[in-house]
């Protein structure tokens, strides 16, 4: 269907309609529901400047990837977005020359040229944005993988190396495959960076994963115990999962830091992140100096949206917060089980040896081997029940944190806004003053302050404005992959479970027929 | 707390499963037809249906205390005529003092848990309760069906009076004299373990006997090792199952997520709490059911290998004594004085000894085939019961997994 298709011609194509979209619908059932308050029908160029600004590479191009084969154009596209479903409908309407127009200097629609691919617009109706992020994720071509901890360095220098590979098609990158190393601050550093750039207005930046000194410094003494390689499998995967949701992000992806921190072999030092500091002091005071601020900020809320997410989503930490407490003594709980189960089986075996007769010793043995067997699932249970379970809960509620950060931002930015307008109304106060004083060469100035403070309070506005937008998207989005992530852990824990359960009655089906011999 | 635990009708006549198969004797049937728990005190009914012409009544009813039933014991192990044969062990005392202080605790109004919480503890504590109760009792009648199966000690005439007799045996517990008395007594016991571990140089000739008493020490130890090792599972098993610390506080949790989220998640969460309330009775079952045919079990065997090893203590000393008599009847016939009491002396240990050894080889040889059908017959209901929980409980994730599957957009 696709050779009927003249190819495009280049920088010079319109995205059809997503009514054209036969199966527009389909594609996107499950996050159409969560669109109740989504912004009916934004101009293209509403979208937030910042993208601009901190994308110096320029708009990112779709991610369909295309080879020469210019007949094929859409062929590529249809087979990329149709994942979930073979038979789905190409997406393009059978026009045959689709005019590709640059719809906004941003991301995402300007095709851009390489030698080796051409790539072709995102095919989506701009007003639909919620579901181009969807489509971002459909068509999202990107493998992390964090592996191979190495402890590099000696004594309280020490620190732990983990590679960093990445597997991609997007070509925003030099390569398809391409692996670094990094240390732990060197996650936190790009954390930082990220953070610094897009919290205030309003994006939800991933947590880092947490520090540890207690853990790092067992690793650091070399302490080869099982709890000191727990330790480093834990943050490995902890930083696994934090680079995989980092990149999941659609703007953060296109952070030249965050490439850099994909790519390039060395890394400057960041030493910033370190606790003790004086960046890191810093921040210290400054987050107290917010928790003040925080109390004392009385917002207008214009709009009941926001106050409902809050408590939504303060309701939520709570709940995930005595779940995660709960999981965690289970888990305990469930190693305790273990040792004892292990020591009952020795002691069983022996008692086996011990019996003089033959039969009934026999099964004693087998029933110390089939206690064996089950400590070792009690084993595994107790890393599912951890790994899954209970580390999903923690990243939750340190992402929860950061969506309470980034409505905190908001907050401040409205309180900018208002001190704004205070200050203008106390100019045009000052200048009215000025003006029965019969002063004139301070009313210049005066007038002067007041067309600048004008000003100001239309940026405050738009700030506001804009960080409310950029928040209603974010939770859509942060909402929408919460859902997958949870039912994906969910359905992963409970298959755990299963394979439990059919191992232990194997392991019954095969001890019955001895104790049933014992004559 | 009053606790009064109606037992099934129609258990008359059933295997005890500790002491193996007992015959279903008509001719005298003991069981514990009721029980009630009175603060620190548990009184047993004793219900006896005999037709043998000792009792005054074929249907006899009375109430006993646990220290009549130690009394009962104590009468028979100190009773000579019995020191050929392996005394049941008596049951051990009801402890209720663990059950009874979590209980306490739990409402003593821990504020932090929720209503649903402390309903949930509360019925698990009183599921623990009522465990601990039944097994108590079990474990008072097999005693007293031991007794009423075996040939001898049957017919012994304080059997019948604490079968009969209604009013209150007057057993007081053991005062200080007499529990120093037992005191001395087990240091005499151990002197005996000296005796019977072969170190004073006693020389035994049958080898029956010899591989017995190899046999008895290790597998005593053994067993009581296995024994401790499987009740720190079951207690385990207890705070993550059992007692449900873990559980109960999750289930709660993900309910009351499941009405609070987003409704994407709600059944996701809704059917992994109702998953984890299923789970925590199954599991539960599961480890109490562990707990009887496994530990309760080994303890069984810890008590009667002990009382084994009593018997065999009990026939050494018979043969010391019986040496020591030949030595003296030696000494008399060289010095030729007092001949004649020393030789009655001699073949009264002769006797005594050779009584014991019989009775004894015969009881050891019971013992044994007790102790294989008690293992076989518990394994067997271990394996099946532990494959009864495992199928329903994946057939449970199984389900869950499919309807949250299906749920998936």
């Amino acid at each position: 269907m696709a050779a009927e298709r003249e190819p495009p011609p280049l920088g010079d194509a319109r995205p059809p309609e997503l009514e054209e979209l036969e199966d527009g619908e389909d594609l996107f059932t499950s996050t159409v529901s969560t669109l109740e308050s989504s912004p009916s029908s934004p101009e293209p160029a509403s979208l937030p400047a910042e993208d601009i600004s901190t994308n110096s590479n320029g708009p990112k191009p779709a991610e369909i990837i295309l080879d020469d084969d210019r007949e094929d154009l859409f062929a590529e596209a249809t087979e990329e977005v149709s994942l979930d479903s073979p038979e789905r409908e190409p997406i393009l309407s059978p026009d045959p020359t689709p005019a590709i127009t640059p719809v906004t200097p941003t991301t995402l629609v300007t095709p851009r040229m390489e030698s080796k691919s051409v790539s072709a617009p995102v095919i989506f109706d701009r007003s639909r944005e919620e579901i181009e992020e969807e489509a971002n994720g459909d068509l999202f071509d990107l493998e992390i993988n964090v592996s191979d901890p190495e402890k590099v360095g000696d004594g309280m220098n020490a620190y732990m190396a983990y590679r960093v590979t990445t597997k991609t098609s997007l070509s925003m990158f030099h390569k398809n495959e391409f692996s670094v190393k990094r240390r732990f601050s060197d996650f936190l550093g790009l954390h930082s960076k990220l953070a610094t750039k897009y919290l205030h207005v309003g994006y939800i930046v991933p947590p880092a994963p947490e520090k540890s000194i207690v853990g790092m410094t067992k690793v650091k003494v070399g302490k080869e115990d099982s709890s000191s390689t727990e330790f480093v499998e834990k943050r490995r995967a902890a930083l696994e999962r934090y680079l995989q949701r980092t990149v999941k992000h659609p703007t953060l992806l296109q952070d030249p830091d965050l490439r850099q921190f994909l790519e390039s072999s060395e890394l400057p030092r960041a030493v910033n992140t370190q606790a003790l500091s004086g960046a890191g002091i810093l921040r210290m005071v400054n987050k107290a100096a917010d928790a003040v601020n925080k109390m004392t900020i009385k917002m207008n809320e214009s709009d009941a949206w926001f106050e409902e997410k809050q408590q939504q989503f303060e309701n939520l930490d709570q709940q995930l917060k005595k779940l995660h407490a709960s999981v965690e003594a289970l888990v305990c709980h469930r190693k305790e089980l273990s040792a004892n189960t292990a020591a009952f089986a020795k002691s069983a075996a022996m008692l086996g040896n011990s019996e003089d007769h033959t039969a009934l010793s026999r099964a004693l043995s087998q029933l110390a081997e089939v206690e064996e067997k089950i400590d070792q699932l009690h084993q595994e249970q107790a890393f599912a029940d951890f790994y899954v379970f209970s580390e999903l809960l923690g990243d939750y509620i340190r992402l929860i944190a950061a969506v309470k950060g980034v409505f905190d931002h908001r907050m401040k930015c409205w309180q900018k806004w208002q001190d704004a307008q205070v200050t203008l109304q106390k100019k045009r106060e000052a200048e009215a003053k000025l003006q029965l004083a019969n002063k004139p060469d301070k009313l210049q100035q005066a007038k002067d302050e007041i067309k600048e403070w004008e000003t100001k309070v239309q940026q405050g506005e738009r700030d506001f404005e804009q960080i409310s937008k950029t928040i209603r998207k974010e939770v859509g989005r942060f909402e929408r992959e919460r859902v997958k992530d949870f039912k994906t852990v969910i359905i992963k824990y409970l298959e755990s479970l299963v394979q439990t359960q059919q191992q232990l009655i194997k392991y019954w089906e095969a001890f019955l027929p001895e104790a049933k011999a014992i004559a | 707390m009053e606790e009064p635990l109606e037992m099934p009708p129609g258990e008359e006549g059933k295997p005890c499963p500790l002491s193996g198969e007992l015959p279903a004797d008509p001719s005298l049937q003991v069981e514990i037809s009721d029980a009630v728990s009175e603060r620190d005190k548990v009184k047993f009914t004793v219900q006896t249906k005999s037709s043998l012409p000792h009792f005054t009544r074929p249907v006899l009813s009375v109430v006993r205390q646990h220290e009549e039933f130690v009394w009962l014991h104590d009468t028979f192990s100190e009773n000579d005529e019995y020191a050929g044969i392996i005394i049941p062990p008596a049951p051990p005392r009801p402890d209720f003092e663990a059950s009874r202080e979590k209980l306490q605790r739990l409402g003593e109004g821990n504020s932090t848990l929720t209503r649903e919480e402390f309903a949930k503890m509360k019925q698990e504590l009183e599921g623990e309760y009522l465990a601990i109760f039944k097994k108590t009792v079990a474990m008072h009648e097999v005693f007293l069906q031991r007794l009423a199966a075996h040939p001898v000690l049957r017919r012994d005439h304080n059997f019948y009076v604490f079968l009969e007799y209604d009013q209150d045996l007057s057993v007081r517990g053991k005062n200080r004299k007499e529990l120093l008395g037992g005191f001395f007594r087990n240091i005499v016991k151990s002197a005996d373990e000296v005796l019977i571990t072969g170190v004073s140089g006693l020389k035994e000739v049958d080898e029956f006997f010899e591989h017995e008493r190899t046999f008895l020490l290790e597998y005593h130890t053994r067993v009581r090792d296995t024994c401790l090792k499987a009740d720190r599972v079951m207690r385990s098993h207890k705070s993550t199952w059992g007692l449900a610390e873990d559980y109960i506080p999750i289930s709660v949790a993900l309910g009351s997520l499941g009405t609070q989220e987003v409704r994407q998640l709600q059944m996701s969460f809704l059917k992994l709490a109702e998953l984890f309330e299923w789970l925590r009775k199954l599991e539960g079952r599961a480890a109490s059911d562990e707990d009887l045919k496994l530990s309760d079990l080994l303890k069984y065997y810890m008590r009667d290998s002990q009382a084994a090893k009593d018997l065999l203590y009990r026939r050494l000393r018979a043969l010391a004594d019986y040496e020591n008599a030949n030595k003296a009847l030696d000494r008399a016939r060289m010095r030729n004085k007092e001949v004649k009491p020393a030789e009655a002396h001699q073949q009264l240990c002769c006797q005594r000894f050779e009584r014991l050894s019989a009775s004894a080889k015969q009881e050891l040889t019971d013992f044994k085939s007790r102790r294989i059908s008690a293992f076989r017959k518990n394994l067997i209901e271990l394996a099946e019961l532990e494959l009864k929980h495992a199928k329903a409980s994946s057939l449970l994730l199984r389900n869950t997994l499919i309807a949250l599957k299906g749920d998936d957009a």
